[in-house]
């Protein structure tokens, strides 16, 4: 397309996306882009395109604001319109309402040139004003006795709406209201006959009168009415589009390209009325060039409807794809924008209204990215107008105005108004043109560009928290904080951004951070927030900001200024006229003099000083002082004095101690900059030594540093405290010690008592642990220590103090932690001349011991009594109070020390045996054995003093069992047999009862042995006799042997079994082997 | 070509990031940043099975209007991000869809990023690199702006 205003011709898409439509004279790929100026809400589609079309049709004849059964009939069809009721919508009208006259129908279009695509009404018109179907309501029942009149009534009713309607081809329906439920048909004969009548009088068809009793459910009849009106409304519908496809033939396809659209879009929609969705979107896609501006939105909702959403968006991204290209005049660029933006976010519209009616959207693929593609081209627009319409305030707008119509609305879609009804390009009039553009770029210059753009922003921000993108939604919000700031709103433009900011820090994204705090400083600079506008400097000025050394200087330089109380330089590219008012209000916020200390915690961002705290040592002596360091260290290009540096602690009076302060003028903190402790020289680390004298009362305690202050600036002016949590260290600085401790890499040396600031490692607390006791104690025993015994320990206590000792104290005995019994039976005390019983206790404590001067010794002797065997552990600690001096303060200290005498192990050194004679009395069998007595053990050590008591020491003999044995049998074996070799083995039986005894004697062969002697004997042994029985046997294998069992049975004691025969008689014997000779020749060859 | 690669540590900051100078160097670092969005998503959604894999192709992040975001991400968790002008015709989405058949191996996006990886690796081989640190290295630049240059 050639624009009216430019010379040369714009270039063709390439391939040919465009052929027929360019053998239309005028109308090129421009055209559709061409679009102005339509309505208020001229970048929106027309509302018809966005929703769900529905049949139309209209209900006469009912009185619903008199007549309560015309309201309910009313009511019946409108409540309860859920999605399983058929699409309609119905409209109640008066019975002589007048329709949109139907234009006469055109027999030829030879001579016809259509004004455009598509008339701005013609939807309207079909979803709201020309019915599908009239239906006439009356009241009538069948057995009317005046039926003849009612009957000629109801037809001109009829009648009426047939003229009104002036030949279009919607269809008429009469419904009557009856009193009566009706007979089941064919019963009732009048009825038939009157329908009939009355039929033929309305020139109805049957199927067009309906009967609706006004009955119990009337719910459920017009729910089946309302199916019937459906279907001829449908009828109606399908006979449109027969209409439509019959004026396509006489259509000429060079010269009537427009109509072509026009009567297909017409199909699409009558198809669409009539719910065949399937052909209607067939009808739409015929071609790309159908895909319109207006016919993508139609068609993606078609497709999300149904349920192929993947369609929607190739469909989509196929016509935004053949949009992007076509700009249009040049002049109007920002227009094209704006239908850009306008298309995205319909789509993103329609797609998110899918998903509400169920689709699955995916984090790749959801509705926020067409929202945030939508603010983008509104971004492009607003450029786009910032340069393109930056008239002059004195150019007025032109008179008449251009892009007024007479009727105030389009004719049709997508024209200018001063060019209504031309498709010829030719310049019939540019000076025209001139001021229509002109009159469309003043109206842009009004249009509020944030305001739209912030609105799809957070849209796209709801979207993107939906679908799990939280740094996509991080990256809006800088974008709707960016367009706040440029819509001079700055409290929410800080808001956002300040609220995005930790996410890019905690990630250390750098540069996007510094680009966040640039724009956050500029609102702050703007607003003139003192506390705000600080810390973004600090942050600005610090390692992880990515500015340029001369964007630090200007900042440094400012933040020193605002330190001074005075006002800082405005930030660069900032509205001129914003910073006039913020330069008035840093003018009031100097003159204001009144709480100006800003403390600022550092633990949530990265400023531009850096601390670390470090103590010396893990734990310090209550007698040494407390040392530690404080490392600092700037990272801004030039150097900064500090006022104040104070360190707290979780014991707040050691706060006093740690404050470094240095009356300072306001004006001397850009004076004398490298000289003294209070300045910090960019890169270098200084360290600042704090000592103090631990309370006596913090022993056993941790000392921990709390915070770290540090003031820059005065506290008569305006000053900032820098307070860090613990022992220093911001947002930043934990992954910075994790990479320094992972390196190996070798630090260049420094000059003495300077450090890399990377090799230092925070240690924020110490323990305060007791003096270091300077005396000895010496435990003196005789282990073992012996059950029962008086076991004395003697423990001396020698000085080495240079002073008095005060107040000695001892405690002594088991050591507490071992086994819970050891508690039981372990008894400590002082005095040995009694035996302690249970009441004594396991550990004496705090035994008074007195003082002891310098040198001296003391002895104590304890004595212990272990009532059970076992390894013990005593102890024995001493304490006792010193006045000390540390660091010319004295302090009393409190000291102690613990001795451990190890393992006292109680056992037996030599034995002494005794021996007795127990003669049991025959008593049977008794349960469980004889108990044999006591046996009484009293003793003392040699080494023990007289006083020390005489120990018994009860052992409880063993329990015996005593048993009555008649037959009394021993052998008489050799130790060994030899294989082959004879071995005699003798029983002697003797009967040591008064009784005689019968016995019977077996012995049982084995396999090792052959042996003679008497195999099976019976015998009498008579009372103290004995009898002998000599066996030989001969071994016939080498080994550990089983002999011939022997049994015995005495008949007179069935008790007497074998079992208790082999407890007397052994059951086995060591067979040697063969020996061999002497001169065996197999030694020899050994 | 591409108009832009990075490198994130497994903690998500930048190891790496280059531009073609021409453009908004800013825009780039907020492409690649909310491309990690994607980038997690696609590791928690694969869970074990990137543990069994030495490493992978995450393919197609996500598409803006005029470029397109590529990932890949090593057994270690550092991720490539590569962001490809939308016209360029050597990444084509014929070549994604083969992505997605599963003949990934021959793609042109993979062997970009086989090149990215195996520079990465001598960087890391480096004994003077102490990982986690951004990269300093002028054998990888050269080799990224070959891939910045060079129609692949």
């Amino acid at each position: 397309m050639v624009t009216p205003l430019s010379a040369s011709p714009r270039p063709l898409p390439a391939g040919g996306d465009w052929p027929q439509l360019q053998r239309v004279r005028g109308v090129g790929p421009g055209f559709f882009c061409d679009t102005l100026n339509m309505s208020p809400t001229q970048w929106d589609f027309p509302v018809e395109l966005c929703c769900r079309p529905m049949a139309f049709v209209t209900l006469t004849g009912l009185d619903v604001v008199y007549n309560a059964v015309h309201r309910a009939v009313w009511d019946a069809f409108c409540a309860n319109r859920r999605a399983d009721r058929v699409p309609i919508s119905f409209k109640v009208l008066p019975g002589d309402h007048e329709y949109p006259k139907c234009r006469p129908k055109r027999t030829s279009y030879e001579w016809y040139i259509p004004k455009g695509i598509l008339k701005t009404g013609w939807m309207n018109k079909h979803l709201n004003l020309v019915p599908a179907l009239v239906v006439v309501f009356y009241e009538l029942d069948w057995d009317e006795p005046q039926w003849k009149e009612k009957q000629s009534e109801c037809a001109t009713r009829v009648e009426i709406v047939r003229q009104s309607l002036q030949g279009r081809n919607t269809k008429v329906a009469v419904v009557l209201i009856q009193k009566k439920t009706p007979l089941p048909p064919g019963e009732d004969v009048i009825a038939s006959e009157r329908a009939a009548a009355l039929c033929n009088a309305c020139e109805l068809s049957g199927k067009s009168l309906f009967v609706l009793p006004h009955t119990d459910h009337l719910v459920g009849y017009i729910i089946r009415l309302e199916n019937a009106f459906y279907e001829h409304a449908q009828t109606y519908y399908y006979t449109e589009i027969r209409r439509v496809k019959s004026h396509k033939e006489f259509l000429n396809k060079t010269t009537h390209q427009l109509l072509f659209v026009r009567h297909q879009f017409k199909i699409a929609f009558f198809s669409e009325l009539k719910q065949d969705t399937q052909n209607a979107l067939k009808c739409l896609w015929i071609d790309d060039v159908w895909a319109n501006r207006y016919l993508i939105v139609g068609i993606c909702r078609l497709c999300f409807q149904h349920n192929t959403p993947l369609d929607a968006i190739a469909q989509f991204r196929k016509h935004i794809d053949l949009c992007k290209k076509k700009i249009g005049s040049a002049e109007l660029s920002f227009e094209h924008a704006a239908w850009m933006s306008k298309q995205f976010q319909a789509f993103g519209d329609l797609f998110d209204e899918a998903i509400k009616l169920g689709l699955t959207a995916i984090q790749t693929q959801n509705p926020g990215f067409y929202y945030q593609q939508a603010a983008y081209y509104a971004q492009e627009r607003k450029q786009l107008a910032k340069t393109l319409c930056n008239h002059d305030a004195s150019v007025m707008y032109p008179n008449p105005d251009p892009l007024e119509t007479q009727t105030g609305v389009l004719d049709f879609y997508g024209q200018r108004s001063w060019r209504q009804g031309i498709l010829s390009f030719d310049l019939s009039d540019p000076e025209k043109e001139k001021v229509g553009i002109l009159a469309v770029q003043l109206k842009e210059r009004n249009v509020v560009h944030s305001e739209m753009i912030i609105t799809l922003l957070s849209n796209a921000v709801a979207q993107f928290k939906k679908y799990k993108c939280p740094r996509m939604k991080s990256h809006l919000m800088v974008q709707m904080g960016e367009e706040y700031y440029y819509a001079k709103d700055y409290t929410k433009a800080l808001k956002l951004l300040d609220y995005v900011m930790c996410d890019y820090r905690s990630e250390g994204w750098w540069t996007l951070l510094t680009s966040i705090l640039t724009t956050a400083l500029k609102c702050s600079y703007l607003m003139a927030q003192l506390k705000d506008y600080i810390t973004y400097s600090l942050e600005l000025l610090g390692r992880a900001s990515t500015l340029k050394d001369d964007q630090k200087s200007r900042i440094e330089k400012n933040l020193i200024n605002v330190l001074m109380n005075e006002s800082p330089d405005p930030e660069p590219d900032c509205d001129i006229l914003a910073v006039k008012t913020a330069q008035k209000l840093w003018a009031d916020r100097v003159s204001l003099a009144g709480s100006n200390v800003f403390t600022i915690g550092v633990q949530d961002f990265v400023p531009f000083v850096q601390c670390k705290a470090k103590f010396h040592a893990p734990s310090f002596h209550v007698d040494v002082p407390v040392q530690f360091d404080i490392y600092l260290k700037a990272d801004c290009p030039h150097p900064i004095r500090f006022s104040k540096l104070c360190v707290s602690f979780n014991n707040q009076e050691y706060n006093q101690f740690c404050i470094i302060e240095e009356a300072t003028k306001a004006s001397e903190v850009l004076e004398n900059l490298t000289q003294g402790k209070m300045c910090l020289v960019p890169g270098k680390t200084r360290k600042l030594l704090f000592k103090f004298v631990a309370k006596t009362e913090d022993v056993g305690k941790k000392i921990e540093i709390t915070s770290v202050d540090l003031v820059l600036g005065n506290e008569t002016g305006r000053c900032v405290v820098l307070n860090w949590q613990g022992g220093g260290g911001d947002a930043a600085s934990s992954q910075e010690a994790l990479q320094a401790a992972r390196s190996f890499k070798r630090r260049p040396k420094l000059p003495d008592n300077e450090v890399h600031w990377d090799s230092i490692i925070i240690q924020a607390s110490t323990m305060i642990i007791s003096r270091i006791p300077n005396i000895s104690v010496h435990l003196r025993h005789e282990p073992p220590a012996l059950t029962n015994e008086m076991y004395c320990l003697v423990v001396t206590v020698q000085s080495y103090e240079k002073t008095q000792i005060r107040d000695m104290k001892l405690t002594a005995g088991l050591k507490p932690g071992q086994d819970a019994n050891l508690t039981q039976k372990t008894h400590v005390t002082l005095h040995g001349t009694e035996l302690c019983d249970e009441s004594y206790p396991a550990l004496l404590t705090d035994i008074p011991a007195g003082d002891l001067n310098p040198g001296e010794q003391l002895e104590k002797t304890l004595y212990v009594r272990c009532g059970t065997v076992g390894s013990r552990m005593f102890l024995v600690y001493v304490s006792y109070l010193i006045n000390t001096t540390v660091e010319e303060k004295e302090i009393v200290c409190k000291c102690h020390k613990k001795t451990h005498p190890k393992g006292v192990v109680l056992q037996t050194g030599e034995s002494a045996s005794e021996c007795f004679c127990l003669r049991c009395p025959s008593v049977g069998n008794v349960e469980g054995g004889v108990a044999t007595g006591h046996y009484i053990v009293s003793w003392k050590r040699t080494s023990a003093m007289e006083n020390i008591p005489v120990i018994s020491t009860v052992i409880t003999l063993p329990h015996v069992i005593v048993e009555n044995i008649p037959l009394h049998v021993n052998a008489d074996l050799p130790s060994f047999g030899r294989v082959r070799e004879s071995l005699p083995v003798k029983y002697h039986l003797q009967n040591k009862t008064n009784l005689v005894q019968d016995v019977e004697i077996s012995v049982e062969p084995s396999d090792a042995f052959m042996f003679s002697g008497l195999k099976q004997i019976r015998l009498r042994v008579l009372p103290g006799t004995k009898q002998e029985m000599l066996y030989n046997f001969y071994p016939l294998m080498a080994g550990y042997q089983q002999l011939p069992s022997l049994n015995i049975n005495l008949l007179r004691f069935p008790n007497f079994t074998n079992q208790l025969l082999r407890r007397f008689i052994p059951t086995s014997i060591f067979v040697k082997p063969q020996g061999r000779l002497v001169d065996d020749t197999s030694i020899a060859a050994a | 070509m591409a108009v832009c690669i990075a490198v994130i540590a497994k903690e998500n900051y930048p190891l790496y990031i280059r531009s073609t100078p021409t453009e908004n160097e800013l825009k780039f670092h907020y492409m690649v940043h909310t491309s990690l969005d994607v980038v997690d998503e696609k590791i928690s959604a694969m869970g074990k099975a990137l543990v069994d894999q030495r490493e992978l192709y995450l393919g197609l992040l996500y598409p803006t209007e005029d470029y397109k975001v590529y990932g890949y991400v090593t057994n270690s968790k550092v991720k490539f991000v590569m962001v490809v002008d939308s016209s360029n015709t050597a990444l084509r989405d014929n070549e994604i869809r083969s992505v997605s058949a599963g003949d990934w191996r021959t793609t042109p996006g993979w062997w970009m990023f086989r090149k990215l990886h195996n520079s990465y690796t001598d960087v890391m081989c480096n004994p003077f690199y102490n990982p986690g640190d951004r990269i300093q290295s002028r054998a990888f630049d050269n080799m990224v702006m070959s891939m910045m240059i060079q129609v692949c």
